[in-house]
C-alpha cells in the first residue's frame, strides 16, 4: 500500500525505531521565541548540555514585544527580562537571534518561510502550536512544549508517537471574495475542534491547489485549531517557484536536486487515508466566528445561531455560555453586529498578500468614527515590502493604524489589548475567552473582510461597502 | 520527572468542553522565564466569578481535575501544566485532550487520562452528587476507578509513556542513548539544507 505526504516525511526523518516506542525523529529546523524557551535553557544549563545544532536554530522576538515605539526600552519590566533572557540565552549558546527593530525580526511563523529556512520535505518544529503554518511547503511543522523545546536544543530529535492520517479536500473554485481564511474557517465549521486530534491533516484538492503560498500558509496554520498536530499540502511548482533564488534555498545543482526530491513528497494514489473530509469550495462564502472557540463559525450572510440549532448537549451548553460571553443574542444577523475594534496581523494573516488584500479594500475609503484600528505586519521584511508598495499611506490615509511587526493583539502580551466588552474583528487565529484582551470578544475574519468591517462600523464583505473615492 | 504510580483522591468538576490553555493560564503569566509560581494563574478569569466550581469549598484539597471534552486545546504553553500541577493537581480526566496539552502533560508527571464521553459524564455527575466520591488512577494498569459508585475503566497511554511515567525516566537521557544514531542520520542529510548562521 502506497504512504501518505505526511508519512512520507516522516520516515525520511527517522533516526531511530522499535517496537513499542516512539520513533525518534530528527528536527531539519527549531524555531525560538522568547516565551517558551526560558525554561528550556535553564534545563541545559542545570543539565550542562550544549545545544547540539546552533546552525539548525533561528531565533527572534515576537510575542511580547511592543508595535510602537520600538526604539524605546520595553515599558512592561516582565516583558522585558523575557526578550533580554532570550538574547541573553541565544548569546549563550551561539543561536542567532532577530531582535526588536532588526529588518529579520518578525512573527517566528512568518520569518521562516520568508527566509527560505522552511522548505518542502523538512522537519520544523516550536514551542508555538502555530507551527503548522510551515506545512504549506510540504514540511512536517508541529508545534512543541516547552520540555520539548529543551530536547531539540539537546538532541536535534524529538520522540514522537506515530499518528492517524487525515485528508482534507476542499473540491471545487472558490467565489469571487473568498479567500483562503475562509476556507479554513470553513473547515472549521464542518470538523470542530476536536475532529483533527490524534491525526496529521493533508490538505488537496482543486481550491488548496489554486491558493497562492501565502493563502496555504494562512490555511496550514489553523490546523491546530481543529486539533490536529500538523496540516500539510504537497508541494508543487507554485512552492518551487516562491523558493527559487531565496537566500537559503539551494543554488545551481543542488538546486535541482533539491527540486528532484521534492517532487516525490506526494500522497501516493493508493494511499488510504485514516480520516477523510470533503468540502465544496464553491459553497465557501466569507465567514466570520461569533462564539468563543474557532469552531463556532458561520457565514457572514448568516444569522447568529443558539443553543437550539445544536443536537449535542455540551454543544448547546457551549453555544449558550459563549453567546452570553460574546454579549450576542441568536438569531441576529451577523452584519448587525458592531465592532469597535479591528486588529489585521497575527502569523495567520500578516503576510504582505494578507496586507494587499486589506489595502486594496481601504484605499479611497475611511474608518468609520470610533472605530479602533491596528495593522501590524508580521515582519520587518513585510512592513519594508509594504511600505515600497505604498500600502501604509493606503491604510494611514484611511485612517488605520500602521505598527511595527510582531504578534500584537492576537494574544495580547504586548499593549495591544481589548479592554473588558470591547469587540473584535481579528484576522488572528483564536476567539478564545479574554485571548486578546481580558473581557475582549473576539470574531476571526480574513483580511478583506476585516478592512471591510473597520469602514462600515459592522460585519461586512467588500461588496457590500459604497463605492470608495478610489485614487 | 518523579515516578508516578497511582493517584487517589478527590475531583473537582469542571464541567465545560473546550477548556483551552488560554483559560487554563492566560497569556499574562507566560512573560515570566521561571517554571514556578503558575499556581495563582490557574483559571485566574474564571475564579473571579463566584459561581467558579474552584471556588467551591466543598472542593478544596481535591487532586484531581475532571473537564468536558476538548481540554487543553489551543497554545502550546507548558505553562498550563505546570499551573495545573502547582495548584495542586495530579491527573485530568477528559474525553478528549488539546494534543500538546496532554503531550505537555505526559512530560511532567501530570496524568493525562482520556476516558470515553459517558464515562466522563457520569464521574462529572457522581462528583456534583458526592464531592468526596474517591477515584484511584492506576498508571501501571491504566485504569480509572471510582468504587463507591461501581466505576471501572481504562484508559490509553502509549506503552513508552507508562514505563517513563513509572521509572520517573528523562526523556533527554534516553535519547541521549541513542547519540550515535543520531549522528550517523547527521551524515547522510543532503548538504543543500539550510542553515540558520
Amino acid at each position: 500500500m502506497g504512504r501518505t505526504l505526511s508519512q512520507k516525511v516522516w520516515d525520511n526523518h527517522i533516526v531511530h525505531s522499535s517496537d513499542g516506542e516512539p520513533d525518534l525523529l530528527y528536527i531539519d529546523l527549531h524555531l525560538v521565541h522568547e516565551v517558551t524557551s526560558p525554561q528550556a535553557f535553564d534545563g541545559l544549563r542545570v543539565s550542562g548540555r550544549p545545544v547540539r545544532r546552533p546552525d539548525l536554530t533561528i531565533s527572534t522576538e515576537d510575542h511580547n514585544v511592543p508595535t510602537q515605539d520600538i526604539d524605546q526600552p520595553i515599558a512592561d519590566p516582565i516583558s522585558r527580562q523575557q526578550v533580554e533572557t532570550l538574547r541573553t540565552n541565544t548569546d549563550e549558546f551561539g543561536i542567532t537571534n532577530y531582535p526588536m527593530g532588526h529588518v529579520n525580526q518578525g512573527i517566528v511563523h512568518v520569518i521562516g518561510p520568508e527566509l527560505g529556512l522552511t522548505q518542502p520535505g523538512m522537519t520544523v518544529v516550536c514551542g508555538d502550536s502555530h507551527t503548522s503554518t510551515h506545512g504549506a511547503f510540504g514540511a512536517l511543522a508541529f508545534g512543541i512544549g516547552t520540555s520539548e523545546v529543551e530536547h531539540v536544543l539537546a538532541t536535534q530529535t524529538l520522540q514522537q508517537a506515530t499518528q492517524e492520517t487525515m485528508a482534507i479536500t476542499v473540491n471545487g473554485e472558490l467565489p469571487e471574495g473568498s479567500t483562503a481564511k475562509d476556507v479554513v474557517l470553513a473547515i472549521l465549521g464542518v470538523v470542530g475542534t476536536g475532529g483533527g486530534i490524534g491525526a496529521i491533516a493533508e490538505f488537496r484538492g482543486p481550491v488548496i491547489e489554486a491558493l497562492s503560498m501565502e493563502g496555504r500558509m494562512t490555511v496550514c496554520n489553523m490546523s491546530i485549531e481543529f486539533g490536529a498536530k500538523a496540516g500539510l499540502i504537497a508541494p508543487d511548482d507554485a512552492t518551487f517557484a516562491y523558493l527559487k533564488g531565496m537566500e537559503n534555498a539551494p543554488k545551481g545543482a543542488d538546486w535541482d536536486a533539491a527540486v528532484a526530491a521534492w517532487r516525490q513528497l506526494r500522497t501516493d494514489d493508493d494511499a488510504v487515508f485514516d480520516r477523510e473530509v470533503v468540502l465544496d469550495g464553491s459553497d465557501i462564502t466569507p465567514h466570520v466566528t461569533w462564539g468563543t472557540n474557532p469552531g463556532q463559525v458561520i457565514p457572514i450572510a448568516a444569522d447568529i445561531p443558539g443553543p437550539d440549532d445544536f443536537t449535542n448537549p455540551a454543544d448547546k451548553e457551549a453555544a449558550g455560555r459563549a453567546l452570553e460571553y460574546m454579549g450576542l443574542t441568536a438569531g441576529t444577523p451577523m452584519t448587525a453586529v458592531g465592532v469597535d475594534t479591528v486588529f489585521i496581523g497575527s502569523c495567520t494573516n500578516s503576510r504582505i498578500e494578507d496586507l494587499r488584500a486589506a489595502a486594496a479594500v481601504a484605499a479611497g475609503r475611511s474608518v468609520a468614527e470610533g472605530v479602533r484600528t491596528l495593522v501590524v505586519p508580521g515582519s520587518g521584511r513585510v512592513k519594508a515590502q509594504a511600505e515600497a508598495e505604498g500600502l501604509h499611506t493606503i491604510f494611514t490615509d484611511a485612517g488605520f493604524d500602521w505598527r511595527e511587526p510582531g504578534c500584537s493583539m492576537c494574544l495580547a502580551m504586548n499593549p495591544d489589548k481589548l479592554t473588558p466588552g470591547e469587540r473584535s474583528a481579528s484576522t488572528s487565529n483564536r476567539n478564545f475567552e479574554g485571548r486578546q484582551g481580558r473581557g475582549g470578544r473576539t470574531h476571526l475574519v480574513s483580511p478583506a473582510v476585516a478592512a471591510a468591517t473597520a469602514i462600515a462600523g459592522h460585519f461586512t464583505t467588500p461588496d457590500h461597502l459604497p463605492e470608495g473615492d478610489h485614487q | 520527572m518523579k515516578p508516578v504510580h497511582i493517584v487517589q483522591g478527590t475531583a473537582v468538576p469542571l464541567d465545560r468542553s473546550d477548556v483551552d490553555t488560554d483559560q487554563i493560564i492566560p497569556s499574562d503569566w507566560l512573560k515570566r522565564v521561571e517554571r514556578t509560581g503558575f499556581e495563582k494563574g490557574l483559571f485566574s478569569e474564571w475564579l473571579d466569578g463566584d459561581d467558579f466550581v474552584m471556588n467551591n469549598e466543598i472542593y478544596a484539597g481535591a487532586n484531581i481535575l475532571i473537564g468536558g471534552p476538548n481540554f487543553g486545546t489551543g497554545s502550546s504553553r507548558e505553562h498550563a501544566v505546570w499551573a495545573i500541577q502547582q495548584y495542586g493537581f495530579d491527573a485530568v480526566i477528559s474525553p478528549r485532550f488539546g494534543p500538546i496539552f496532554e503531550n505537555n502533560a505526559t512530560k511532567n508527571g501530570l496524568i493525562p487520562v482520556a476516558v470515553t464521553g459517558e464515562i466522563g459524564e457520569q464521574l462529572l455527575r457522581a462528583v456534583e452528587a458526592d464531592p468526596t466520591l474517591e477515584i484511584t488512577i492506576d498508571v501501571d494498569r491504566r485504569t480509572v476507578e471510582a468504587p463507591a459508585i461501581g466505576l471501572e475503566s481504562t484508559f490509553p497511554l502509549e506503552e513508552s509513556t507508562r514505563l517513563r511515567f513509572l521509572k520517573g525516566l528523562d526523556d533527554i537521557a534516553i535519547t541521549m542513548s541513542q547519540v550515535a544514531s543520531i549522528d550517523s542520520f547527521e551524515q547522510q542529510r543532503p548538504s543543500w539544507m539550510p542553515q540558520t548562521n
